[in-house]
């Protein structure tokens, strides 16, 4: 949409946020009592629910069964009512098979699946209202669920979608910037070691910006971690409270 | 069809041969295979040949009403196709977990990048404009199918035509190509995808895996540029966990290639181009090798050949150095029972079996005379020797001796 300034003079976004501030985080532990692991995240006006069965028994097609270790089988889905115009196919499609496949690739990298050989463990994520950066909250909401589910990982994952627009990048982009016709780059993040789990960038961005993109991605990341870490001690401590520890 | 599953011998001989930065087809780290373009009998349809790797792309248009949030751009519509032709393990019309991850590959480096100028197919604002949709068929699989997609696909847009049009008033008038010459695609720049390999969790990396080399790696890097060095698409895959400096790396070597494979692109186009001038036969079937001996010739295989003689005449002279091979004498282990040779058994006639069994299966020939000397005397030290506890079916042979 041409005519939109994503990037006021004085440095402003859309939604009055600065070029490297991300948007409100409030997320929420074992939110299901069914489940073995449930989270609930809100990023800013993205909300989304992950859930996260396992580690159990191979379900479907035994063939699939791995000796040595878990297989991770992920399923995103986006809410009719997520998108400003009621979405026909919630999953099924092309994008939603891909983003299922990106979150599998995720959280195989970081989920400790040794541990658990011949099981399964199921990720599922839906989208509740969707407004930018659907694939990172998605990575945020499902980490929070795999440690509320009590399964081993090598560290947090988090995830931020930037953007680059007049030579600035924008960290943790809305819909509004996402859809602008901006180079955005999706980066999940494995904080202590800096290790790249997943990296995904669309729309053309020359060669010498990308390491400056990488660098906002990484910084926003860590951020992003801080606040997951300070979610977890807190619901770990109200958990203790209730148990009388 | 299941893919018949890789031995463990053939990957680790891979894994061990790419530690030794060796390739199957003798290639370097960063070389891409022989990449061959050729063109169909009609304007739009593309075959490329990444070594092995066949995919042939075909490009047709067609008038429909545009999208209601973008009634002034025409529609691009991508497909890959995985025929089972291209290997025993596609089964087709099944949308595989490939399947889609080549779709929205191909969707995002073409698409997202803008590389059609959509504008300009636009005919009547808000109810007619060009749909161009792009078919890539794959042919035969060696490995790296996306790289070859996006070439096919984007030389494929570069050669089209679409019929002309004219405009009176409400009345829309399409032109066949025999009335009016049809129009080139505006194309404004050409990204090209180049896919990086990773093994041993990413310590090692290779430039266009071949189909084994798919087999045995730990994930995937796919850098789609053009030639101005802008990145258009970066996709990684498989659980493998990377460094930014990887990254970083990658995308330079991409520059690389990507400026020699646009290259070879617009040359290719310029051959077809005149070749359609001259009025010369074009097309698939012109392009196919003919009917004679040198038809099926294979490329040259570059082998190293540096330390052969040096290695060769190495092993010559270890070889030297063992006496020459002499008819081992042959072996009584008790009257009646004579052997000869090497992998002597002692058939549970002796009372240490074990450790004389595999001595003698590792000796050589030159060493089994002195071998048989040194079992006589050790049989005559260890007459009583306790009897131990083994899985070896000869000694249960010797307890039952014994009772």
């Amino acid at each position: 949409m041409a005519g939109i300034e994503l990037l006021s003079d004085q440095g402003y976004r859309l939604d009055g946020r600065k070029a490297t501030e991300l948007r409100k985080v409030q997320a929420r532990l074992g939110v299901f009592a069914q489940a073995d692991g449930s989270a609930y995240l809100e990023q800013g006006n993205t909300k989304v629910l992950a859930v996260v069965y396992g580690p159990h028994e191979m379900r479907g097609s035994r063939s699939r069964t791995l000796h040595d270790r878990a297989v991770i089988n992920c399923q995103y889905s986006m809410a009719t009512f997520s998108t400003a115009e009621r979405k026909r196919r919630p999953h099924g499609d092309r994008k939603s098979t891909e983003m299922s496949l990106h979150l599998k690739q995720t959280f195989e990298a970081a989920v400790m699946t040794q541990l658990f050989p011949r099981s399964q463990i199921d990720i599922y994520v839906k989208i509740l209202q969707s407004d930018g950066g659907n694939y990172s909250v998605c990575v945020n909401a499902a980490t929070l669920a795999v440690i509320d589910a009590g399964i081993p990982m090598r560290d947090y994952v988090c995830a931020c979608t930037v953007g680059f627009v007049d030579e600035t990048p924008l960290a943790d982009l809305c819909y509004a910037e996402e859809s602008g016709g901006v180079s955005s780059l999706a980066l999940a993040l494995l904080p202590r070691g800096g290790q790249i789990a997943l990296v995904q960038m669309d729309a053309r961005l020359h060669q010498d910006h990308l390491e400056a993109l990488i660098e906002a991605a990484t910084t926003a990341c860590k951020g992003v971690s801080k606040v997951l870490d300070e979610v977890v001690r807190q619901h770990l401590q109200e958990a203790s409270v209730l148990t009388g520890e | 069809m299941k893919e018949t599953p890789l031995s463990n011998c053939e990957r680790d001989f891979l894994l061990r041969a790419i530690e030794e930065k060796k390739r199957l087809d003798g290639r370097q780290t960063y070389d891409y295979r022989k990449l061959k373009i050729t063109f169909g009998t009609d304007y739009g349809c593309c075959f490329v040949d990444l070594g092995q790797t066949r995919v042939m792309a075909q490009v047709s248009c067609e008038l429909v009403a545009p999208k209601e949030n973008r009634p002034t751009e025409g529609i691009l519509f991508f497909n890959i196709e995985l025929s089972p032709m291209a290997s025993p393990s596609f089964e087709q019309g099944r949308q595989s977990e490939l399947s889609v991850k080549l779709n929205r590959q191909l969707e995002r480096c073409l698409r997202n990048s803008k590389c059609i100028d959509t504008e300009s197919l636009c005919v009547v604002s808000g109810e007619k404009v060009w749909q161009v949709r792009v078919d890539v068929h794959t042919l035969n699989n060696d490995g790296n199918l996306m790289d070859a997609a996006s070439v096919a696909a984007i030389t494929a847009l570069c050669h089209f035509r679409r019929p002309d049009v004219a405009i009176q008033g409400e009345e829309v008038t399409v032109f066949s190509p025999e009335e009016r010459d049809p129009i080139p695609l505006s194309v404004y720049h050409m990204p090209i995808s180049v896919s990086f390999a990773f093994f041993q969790q990413g310590t090692f990396l290779l430039v266009d895996p071949c189909e084994r080399e798919e087999r045995v790696m730990d994930g995937l890097l796919m850098i789609a540029m053009n030639k101005h060095r802008e990145i258009c698409s970066i996709q990684s895959s498989g659980g493998i966990m990377l460094l930014k400096d990887q990254v970083m790396r990658c995308s330079k070597i991409a520059s690389v290639k990507v400026s020699e494979i646009t290259e070879l692109i617009s040359q290719a186009l310029l051959n077809d181009k005149a070749a359609r001038k001259a009025g010369g036969k074009c097309g698939f079937a012109e392009s196919m090798p003919q009917d004679r001996i040198t038809a099926l010739k294979m490329d040259q295989t570059d082998v190293e050949m540096t330390n052969v003689s040096q290695t060769g005449s190495g092993v010559i002279l270890q070889g030297d150095e063992a006496p020459p091979p002499t008819v081992p004498s042959p072996v009584v282990p008790v009257p009646g029972v004579g052997q000869v040779g090497q992998g002597l058994q002692s058939w549970g006639l002796e009372e240490e079996e074990e450790d004389d069994d595999d001595e003698e299966e590792e000796s050589s020939g030159d060493d089994q005379v002195e071998e048989v000397t040194q079992i006589k005397l050790s049989e005559k030290d260890k007459k009583e020797a306790v009897v131990e506890i083994s899985d070896s079916e000869e000694e249960e042979v010797e307890v039952d001796k014994l009772n």
